[in-house]
C-alpha cells in the first residue's frame, strides 16, 4: 500500500514542479528570516530570485554542522519562539547539540513521512508497532510515534533498553514491526535465543532499522534470525529525524520523500554535484521546514541516488544503503578505508558474527589496527592451531579488503560492548 | 570401547581467566578430573574431564562461555619406566597422531590414565582394536581414578 498516491507516485515532471515552487520558496524564507542564510548569500551576491530552476540549487552554498552548532541554540530558527511546539537535538558527544525547533506544521509534516515509511514497511491500522527507538531529544523515538499514530497502528511506546521486557511484549503483544537499531535488533535475538522456548511465538513481519551504519550481511544476518522483513530507514536530527528515507518491501534502496527533502550527490573533495547513479556525500534541503530551514546540508553520509519507477509502485528516487560518513572514514598509514569494509569483509567468512571493534593505536609513531573478533561457538574449536589457521584467515581476508595489514585477536563472547543503542564500533587510541 | 567426551573452552591468556572458569564449574559442584591449558599469543583452550559433563556444559554456556566437546580416548598406562613409551610406540606404528594429551593418576596409585585426543578417533580405535590396551569408559574412569 502507498500512504499518499498523490505525493508518492506522480508524474515525475508536476513532482518536479511542486519542488521548484517549494524549493523558491524555502529559499526566500531562508533569506528573509534567518541572518545566517542572508549573510551566506549576500556574500556571494545571490538573491532568492536568481532560483529559477531545480538546477539552480546548485548556485547555493553548503549548509554544515557547524554552521549550525554557531546558531546554537535559536539562531537558526525561522519562527519566533511562540510558534515552536517541539525541540529535538543532536546528540552533541562531538560538542554544542545542534537544536532543530518544530512548529505544529513541521509535526505534521513528520507524522505525513514516518507515515509513508511505515506504510512501505509494510504497516498499517491493523499493526502492533513496537517502538525500541529511544524517546527524548533523540528524534527516532517520537518520529516513529508520530508517523504510528498517524497510520492508525497500535504502538507500543517502549524506548530503548530493558530487552528481557522486549522480548516479553514482543511476544505477550504480538509485535508485527519492529523499530530499533539494526545492532540492537541482533542483541535481541540474541538475548531471546538463549532464553529456552526462542523465539517461536513471535509475529513480526517486518522492522525499520536505522540511526547507525549496516550492511546487507547485517541484514541476511537479522532476518535469519528474527524471521522479518528488515528495512533500511534514514533520517537525521538537523533535517527532520527519521522519514526522510525508507526502504520499501522490495528492497532495493530507500525511497526518499523528494517532495520535501531535496536530494543532491556531492564529491566531499571537489564539492562539485555528481552525476546521478555515482557514489558521494548527500546533501539535502528542506523543502517545506518551517521552525529550522536548511539549505543543502552537507549529511556527510555516503550514498548514490538512482531513480526508476520501483515495482512498489512509487516513483520517488531512491537512495543506496549508507556506505559511509565522508568524515569517518579512517586513514591508518595513509589507507583510506570506511569501517563497514571490516565488517563486510568479516561477515563474508562463514561462523563469523557482526560483533567485532577496531582498535587503532600508534605505539611506534606508525599506526596499527587491531581487530577483536568475538569467538562464538560457530567459529570456535578445541584446537589452537584451527583458532590459529581461522585468526590467520581474517587477517588475510581483511588484508585484502581493505589494502592493509592488520593484527587479529581473538576474544570471548561478549566481551565488546553490545550496545542497546549504536555500537561502539572504533576505539582510536592514537595520540594525535 | 565406549566414549570418553572433554569440555573445551575458549579463555583470553589473561590472569584471572582460568579462575573464572573454574569458579563455574566449583559453583555448580562439578568435580574436574584431569585438565590441560594451552595457549597462544592472546588466548589459550582450556580442557577439562570432569565428573558431570552436561551440568558442566549447561553451566558454561550459562554464563557465556564458548565450549565445544569432543570424545578423546582414555588408556590405562603403567606407573613404570617405560610406560608411556609403550603407549606411544603402538600410536606411532599406528601412525596415530598425537593433538593433545595429559594423564591423570589412578588407584591404588600404581597405574595411571593417559587421555589422549587424535584427528580422528573412531579411525584410531579401530587401529587399536586388537592391540593389548585396556581403554576406561566415564564410570570406569570415575571408579579407578586415583
Amino acid at each position: 500500500m502507498i500512504w499518499n498516491p498523490a505525493a508518492e507516485a506522480v508524474p515525475l515532471k508536476e513532482r518536479q514542479s511542486l519542488q521548484l515552487e517549494r524549493l523558491r520558496r524555502i529559499v526566500d524564507l531562508a533569506y528573509h528570516r534567518v541572518p545566517f542564510y542572508r549573510k551566506s548569500l549576500d556574500r556571494i551576491k545571490l538573491k532568492p530570485g536568481h532560483i529559477k530552476t531545480l538546477k539552480d540549487i546548485e548556485k547555493l552554498p553548503f549548509t554544515t554542522k557547524d554552521d549550525l552548532r554557531e546558531g546554537y541554540p535559536f539562531g537558526m530558527f525561522a519562527v519566533k519562539l511562540e510558534e515552536i511546539v517541539e525541540f529535538h537535538t543532536s546528540s552533541g558527544t562531538t560538542g554544542k547539540p545542534i537544536v532543530t525547533g518544530y512548529t505544529r506544521g513541521d509535526i505534521e509534516l513528520w507524522s505525513e513521512v514516518m507515515a509513508r515509511a511505515l506504510t512501505m514497511a509494510g504497516a498499517g491500522p491493523q499493526s502492533i508497532i513496537q517502538n525500541a527507538y529511544g524517546y527524548g531529544l533523540f528524534t527516532g523515538g517520537l518520529g516513529t510515534h508520530y508517523g504510528a499514530r498517524k497510520i492508525g497502528a497500535a504502538l507500543v511506546p517502549i524506548s530503548a533498553g530493558n530487552t528481557a521486557r522486549q522480548l516479553q511484549v514482543m511476544q505477550d503483544f504480538g509485535t508485527t514491526l519492529l523499530a530499533c537499531t539494526p545492532s540492537y535488533s541482533l542483541y535481541l535475538a540474541e538475548t531471546a535465543e538463549e532464553q529456552a522456548g526462542g523465539l517461536r511465538r513471535l509475529k513480526l513481519k517486518s522492522g525499520c532499522f536505522g540511526a547507525e551504519m549496516w550492511t546487507e550481511r547485517m541484514r541476511d544476518e537479522i532476518e535469519r534470525r528474527l524471521h522479518l522483513k528488515a528495512l533500511n530507514i534514514y533520517g537525521l536530527t538537523e533535517v527532520i529525524g527519521p522519514g526522510v528515507a525508507q526502504e520499501c518491501l522490495r528492497q532495493s534502496g530507500l525511497h526518499i520523500a523528494e517532495d520535501h527533502f531535496f536530494p543532491e550527490i556531492i564529491s566531499p573533495e571537489t564539492l562539485r554535484t555528481c552525476p546521478e547513479g555515482e557514489s558521494g556525500e548527500l546533501v539535502l534541503t528542506t523543502l517545506t521546514r518551517e521552525g529550522t530551514p536548511i539549505l543543502r546540508f552537507r549529511t556527510k553520509d555516503i550514498t548514490s541516488l538512482h531513480r526508476e519507477d520501483c515495482k512498489c509502485g512509487r516513483n520517488s528516487i531512491k537512495m543506496a544503503r549508507i556506505t559511509g560518513r565522508s568524515d569517518d572514514m579512517l586513514k591508518v598509514r595513509g589507507v583510506l578505508f570506511f569501517p563497514s569494509q571490516i565488517e563486510k569483509a568479516l561477515l563474508e567468512i562463514k561462523g563469523v558474527e557482526p560483533h567485532y571493534q577496531i582498535i587503532l593505536t600508534r605505539p611506534h609513531q606508525l599506526d596499527e589496527i587491531e581487530i577483536q573478533v568475538e569467538t562464538t561457538r560457530h567459529i570456535f574449536s578445541d584446537e589452537i592451531k584451527r583458532l590459529e589457521e581461522l585468526r590467520s584467515q581474517i587477517e588475510k581476508h581483511l588484508e585484502h579488503a581493505i589494502n592493509l595489514r592488520v593484527k587479529v585477536t581473538l576474544v570471548e563472547p561478549k566481551k565488546l560492548p553490545r550496545s542497546e543503542g549504536k555500537a561502539k564500533r572504533i576505539v582510536d587510541n592514537r595520540q594525535m | 570401547m565406549t566414549g570418553v567426551r572433554q569440555i573445551s573452552v575458549f579463555a583470553s591468556n589473561r590472569p584471572g581467566k582460568t579462575a573464572a572458569i573454574t569458579g563455574v564449574l566449583a559453583e555448580a559442584g562439578i568435580n574436574i578430573m584431569g585438565m590441560n591449558i594451552a595457549s597462544s599469543g592472546d588466548f589459550g583452550v582450556i580442557k577439562f574431564l570432569v565428573n558431570d559433563l552436561e551440568k558442566a556444559d549447561r553451566a558454561l554456556r550459562e554464563k557465556g562461555f564458548t565450549i565445544s566437546l569432543n570424545e578423546v580416548l582414555a588408556i590405562e598406562m603403567e606407573d613404570v619406566p617405560g610406560g608411556l613409551h609403550r603407549i606411544a610406540d603402538l600410536l606411532y606404528r599406528k601412525n596415530i597422531n598425537v593433538e593433545y594429551s595429559y594423564g591423570l593418576p589412578m588407584k591404588p596409585h600404581r597405574n595411571a590414565i593417559l587421555i589422549i585426543e587424535v584427528e580422528d578417533v573412531e579411525q584410531a580405535k579401530l587401529l587399536l582394536k586388537n592391540e593389548p590396551l585396556r581403554f576406561l569408559s566415564e564410570p570406569e574412569i570415575q571408579k579407578e581414578r586415583g
